[in-house]
């Protein structure tokens, strides 16, 4: 049996008035991908700043290859990359300016030639040298993806990964990631809308509503337990809350 | 795996210690460096307000020379002072419009993911602050060479001493600047400009504090800049280096620079209970 690679517990986030995240368990086993699904303001994306870091839990515990996220989030962070098409990278620079500065920021050593592995991996030669902010929004997801696998991270968090992306490109960065995560072993946990590629990708999903976990378990379970044929049904199931089963919290470690 | 386990692998190994931050530093000096150094006209409007305001100075000095002793004994006064002064202002302008980048960017959420610690990135924003400053006020360091034959390096060694003091309380007002706009966003952003304005006239720049009301005296003496204008004053017109002026700027740039760093982080951690960190942009 895996360990797990990310274990979070009792999570609560409030903002003001509102509970975005209300008291979310689970765990990440070690080398499979999971995917957080719910609805928007389900509290994927607070969820998600929480494991990195730039969000502080009102309370909770969130630990991260054996280390306290909240304590110690220095020491696993080099061995984590995240990204989203929501977060930029500078603009004016080029890509390959991009990714070396990333390249150091992460401690990469021989960065060159890990760029170029890339470069070559991602199909990106033709935009090294162009300014970031030139680029069309799939060529900038490539691009940040590229900027996540610099380090060749044991934890990749992922924020909508194919978002905006064409199905051919998209099916490349899918089966990209597919194959980073085969040869590395690396723990992925993604949010997305994209119920297909949560079924072709990801061994466990959490299902998340209103700041709660409301069900868990591989893509092929839960579309036997709610009787529908695919993810999106379920999720729809989910989301709109047909099932008196999801007014309780689930807590969903292994 | 346990932390400890976690701890002795090699990828963790290389991004501790000093070299790792020194590496850290470096490509966050590296980012800012790309966008200012291919960029002329970055480099120009830096060297050009600096320039303009010192030429200004330099022309009033040759009219009121033939006619006042002050600028007879002392004819470098007010060149020397305006350049000064501008160490200070660019030193300020070099830190909040670094972090302003960031924010512009929309990197921040990319920076507080990696293993940069803030420690590392308010180094990365000095460095900035002091490159921008050495190409701004350089330029105008050399216009009035060429132009009025006033070279600021008369002043000797004191002159490092000056340039320090008030670089160092340029990234004070520097910190607190970027923290207001970490806190309030961009529309902040103003205060980048105007912020360090508000100690000119308590400054001494240009006159002794000695002309100033009494209550405003007691401002002046609080903050490092008047200590070293003062300074200047003694060295242009009497020939001698303050210490005991030298050391109150000292003490009150440690004083102040703390204090800049501590808002700073304290904006930085309201910003990751608030949230913002990934958000913030244009």
């Amino acid at each position: 049996m895996t360990g797990v690679a990310i274990a979070v517990r009792n999570l609560r986030k409030r903002f003001a008035s509102v509970e975005a995240v209300r008291g979310v368990t689970f765990d990440v086993r070690e080398g499979t991908t999971t995917a957080l699904l719910g609805g928007n303001g389900a509290g994927k994306t607070t969820t998600l700043s929480m494991l990195l870091g730039v969000l502080l839990p009102t309370s909770g515990a969130i630990t991260v290859l054996g280390c306290d996220m909240l304590r110690a989030r220095h020491r696993v962070l080099p061995r984590m990359n995240f990204t989203s098409p929501y977060v930029d990278l500078p603009k004016r620079l080029t890509v390959r300016e991009n990714l070396r500065v990333f390249a150091d920021l992460y401690g990469v050593e021989r960065s060159s030639m890990r760029i170029g592995e890339l470069t070559a991996e991602l199909d990106l030669a033709e935009l090294l040298q162009r300014p970031y902010g030139e680029l069309s929004a799939g060529q900038r997801t490539r691009v940040s993806l590229a900027k996540a696998l610099l380090n060749r991270p044991a934890v990749l968090l992922l924020d909508e990964p194919t978002a905006s992306l064409d199905p051919d490109i998209g099916d490349r960065m899918r089966s990209h990631l597919e194959n980073y995560q085969r040869t590395s072993g690396c723990t992925m946990l993604l949010a997305s809308h994209n119920m297909s590629e949560v079924e072709r990708m990801c061994d466990d999903v959490i299902m998340l509503r209103a700041g709660t976990v409301v069900d868990h378990g591989s893509p092929a379970r839960l579309i036997e337990r709610y009787g529908r044929d695919t993810m999106e049904e379920v999720f729809l199931d989910i989301a709109r809350g047909v099932d008196d089963r999801l007014d309780v919290t689930v807590d969903a470690t292994t | 795996m346990s932390a400890d386990a976690f701890a002795a692998t090699p990828v963790a190994d290389r991004q501790r210690g000093v070299a790792a931050s020194l590496r850290r530093i470096r490509a966050l000096t590296r980012r800012h460096a790309y966008l200012l150094l291919r960029s002329w006209p970055r480099i120009v409007s830096m060297a050009y307000y600096p320039t303009v305001t010192m030429v200004l100075w330099a022309f009033l000095t040759l009219y009121l020379k033939p006619t006042n002793r002050f600028l007879a004994d002392a004819p470098g006064f007010f060149i020397g002072a305006v350049l000064l002064w501008d160490v200070l202002f660019r030193g300020q302008l070099g830190v909040s419009l670094t972090f302003t980048e960031e924010m512009y960017s929309r990197n921040l959420g990319n920076l507080f993911v990696s293993p940069l610690r803030l420690y590392e990135l308010i180094a990365g924003q000095l460095a900035m602050s002091l490159m921008r400053t050495l190409i701004g006020v350089g330029g105008a360091c050399a216009f009035a060479f060429l132009l009025f034959h006033y070279s600021i390096f008369s002043m000797g060694l004191p002159l490092v001493a000056f340039f320090a003091c008030l670089l160092a309380f340029g990234w004070a007002v520097g910190l607190a600047v970027s923290a207001m706009i970490l806190r309030y966003g961009l529309g902040a952003e103003e205060l980048a400009w105007a912020a360090i304005f508000l100690v000119a006239p308590v400054s001494g720049v240009y006159y002794p504090i000695a002309v100033l009301p009494a209550a405003l005296r007691a401002v002046s003496y609080a903050l490092p800049t008047a200590h070293v204008f003062e300074g200047m004053r003694a060295l242009l017109l009497e020939g001698t280096f303050r210490y005991d002026l030298f050391r109150n700027a000292v003490l009150l740039d440690i004083a102040y620079v703390a204090l800049g760093a501590a808002l700073f982080a304290a904006a930085v951690h309201s910003a990751r209970k608030r949230g913002t960190l990934l958000q913030m942009g244009e």
